[in-house]
């Protein structure tokens, strides 16, 4: 099981900088795994910590935030809020019982697609080393004593 | 929770007709034959609060005792489970459930009710959002029971623990099994309307009360099922008096650590103020009162995960772009999923943690 786990990931990338690395990336045939699904917002400050939380609680296993370095927002210092948002949600993951690892911060700027590249290749790494998340879904609270019954006969 | 929002005042019905919009349209026509329209309250896991607030309607509990037959009330008369199992499906017209499920019993009484109620409210935050019962979704039922029954402020020499079943002299006796996280009433039966509030307000729930009595004269349409009732469509801030300016947060405080200003903005003085993010209806009360707002009225309209949204917009105000910084700044936060969940634990989109069931 934990050889063939692949992690689920989804990427959060800005519209100016990070979207258009991981372009880069494609055009220049840099490889990273294919365990991220981007998503393009306008920018990082759009990043609400709900899509965080819906992408954790609908399956995902990790979750990569990517915006313009610090001082180069396109939106002038949305990103910073991107950063501030960041650092409170890694101080609640713990208390919901969530690694704080699975969800990462990485600044790329258009030109950086081998940096994001690789951030993107050491994040399922660590995420694979985590194993899965595995969230169940409390709409279905079946699933959350199935969960608990498997942790009691495992 | 819906996103249709409307005041207790009269709304027309939709046009595609569902099962709640069918039965809320029978309970409103129905005959005046046998008596008076059924009214029942339950409280699952629950403090006991939101029956206060529904005699806290003063002499309108005599309308509601004009009325309507209160058949089951369990804080108010006495009646039996069984009388309500003896009951036709869809007897009972109006039933207030209030507390979330935490147990087989909260769990056994929310299906019957809904079996024999016609308009099934979820009444106050707990059975809306899981309110601070759902705050034990945090741990396991392990370490619930080791607070409740272990915990250093606890005499209990014997060390007894409440077991499921136990073999007395005379029988075996049982009482409820807790399930592994507590549950809000929408995630165990389909509701008709939601009725948010911790508990809530007296005027909203003599208004509701009002306009079910009209409707049920054929006076007044019933709000769109599965709408929020006896609350507003925005957010306390917006019944908050307190002077607003750009919000810019470089240290947060307790309330007590401060003598806030009595007019400004109370997070802008540092002091987390829930209000930006918590549906409006309450008129305020807590920050005009020189409290901060708790949360208690849930998330606003269009809200999907309460405290996530709340975190996102008090990070987005923190004056500061230096990675230390922040983190001294948030330091002032010593509990967040505590500040940001306080009510909203089981409605949100993790319903908890994983401590729950691992």
């Amino acid at each position: 099981m934990a050889e063939t786990f692949e992690p689920v990931i989804i990427g959060f990338t800005c519209n100016w900088c990070s979207y258009r690395a991981a372009d880069l990336a494609g055009t220049a045939r840099i490889k990273y795994p294919p365990n991220i699904r981007l998503i393009r917002l306008m920018c990082s400050g759009r990043m609400d910590l709900t899509f965080v939380l819906k992408a954790l609680a609908g399956g995902a296993d990790g979750v990569l935030i990517s915006g313009c370095h610090p001082g180069e927002c396109h939106y002038i210092e949305q990103n910073y809020k991107a950063m501030r948002r960041f650092q409170m949600l890694q101080r609640a993951l713990p208390q919901l019982g969530i690694e704080p690892q699975r969800v990462k911060l990485v600044w790329a700027s258009a030109a950086e697609g081998q940096r994001l590249a690789n951030e993107i290749t050491k994040m399922v790494e660590e995420v694979r080393a985590l194993g899965p998340l595995q969230w169940p879904d409390g709409l279905h609270p079946e699933s959350v004593e199935q969960a608990a019954a498997q942790e009691v006969t495992a | 929770m819906s996103e249709n929002t409307t005041s207790p005042s009269p709304q027309s019905a939709g046009a595609a007709a569902t099962p709640q919009e069918d039965r809320a349209r029978e309970a409103s026509q129905q005959p005046r034959m046998g008596g008076k329209p059924k009214f029942a309250m339950y409280w699952a896991a629950s403090c006991g609060g939101c029956e206060i607030a529904v005699l806290n309607i003063h002499e309108k509990i005599l309308d509601v005792d004009a009325n309507f037959d209160v058949v089951f009330w369990p804080v108010a008369m006495d009646a039996k489970y069984k009388d309500v199992e003896a009951m036709a499906d869809g007897e009972i017209t109006l039933c207030l459930f209030n507390g979330g499920i935490r147990n087989d019993e909260n769990e056994h009484m929310a299906h019957l009710l809904r079996q024999k109620s016609k308009i099934l409210v979820a009444f106050g935050s707990c059975a809306n959002e899981g309110c601070v019962p759902a705050l034990a979704n945090l741990s396991s039922i392990k370490d619930v029971l080791a607070a409740a029954y272990q915990s250093p402020s606890t005499e209990n020499p014997q060390n007894i623990i409440p077991q499921p079943s136990w073999k007395a002299p005379e029988g075996e006796i049982h009482i409820p099994t807790l399930k592994p996280w507590l549950k809000t009433l929408d995630q165990v039966v389909d509701v008709d309307y939601y009725m948010p509030g911790c508990p809530p307000e007296s005027s909203q729930i003599a208004a509701v009360v009002d306009l079910v009595i009209q409707a049920l004269k054929g006076q007044a349409q019933l709000p769109l099922p599965k709408s929020v009732i006896g609350a507003g469509g925005s957010t306390v801030c917006d019944e908050c008096p307190r002077q607003r300016n750009i919000k810019k947060i470089k240290k947060f405080v307790r309330i007590q650590d401060i003598r806030p200003d009595p007019d400004l903005c109370l997070l802008e003085q540092g002091i987390l103020c829930s209000g930006l993010a918590t549906r409006s209806g309450c008129g305020a009360l807590c920050p005009k009162a020189g409290a901060p707002c708790v949360g208690c009225y849930g998330p606003a309209a269009g809200t999907l995960d309460y405290g996530a949204r709340l975190m996102s917009a008090v990070a987005s105000v923190i004056d500061s772009n230096d990675p230390q910084e922040i983190e001294r700044i948030l330091d002032g936060i010593p509990d967040p999923v505590g500040s940001f969940y306080r009510f909203n634990l089981a409605g949100s989109l993790l319903h908890g943690s994983k401590a729950a069931w691992t």
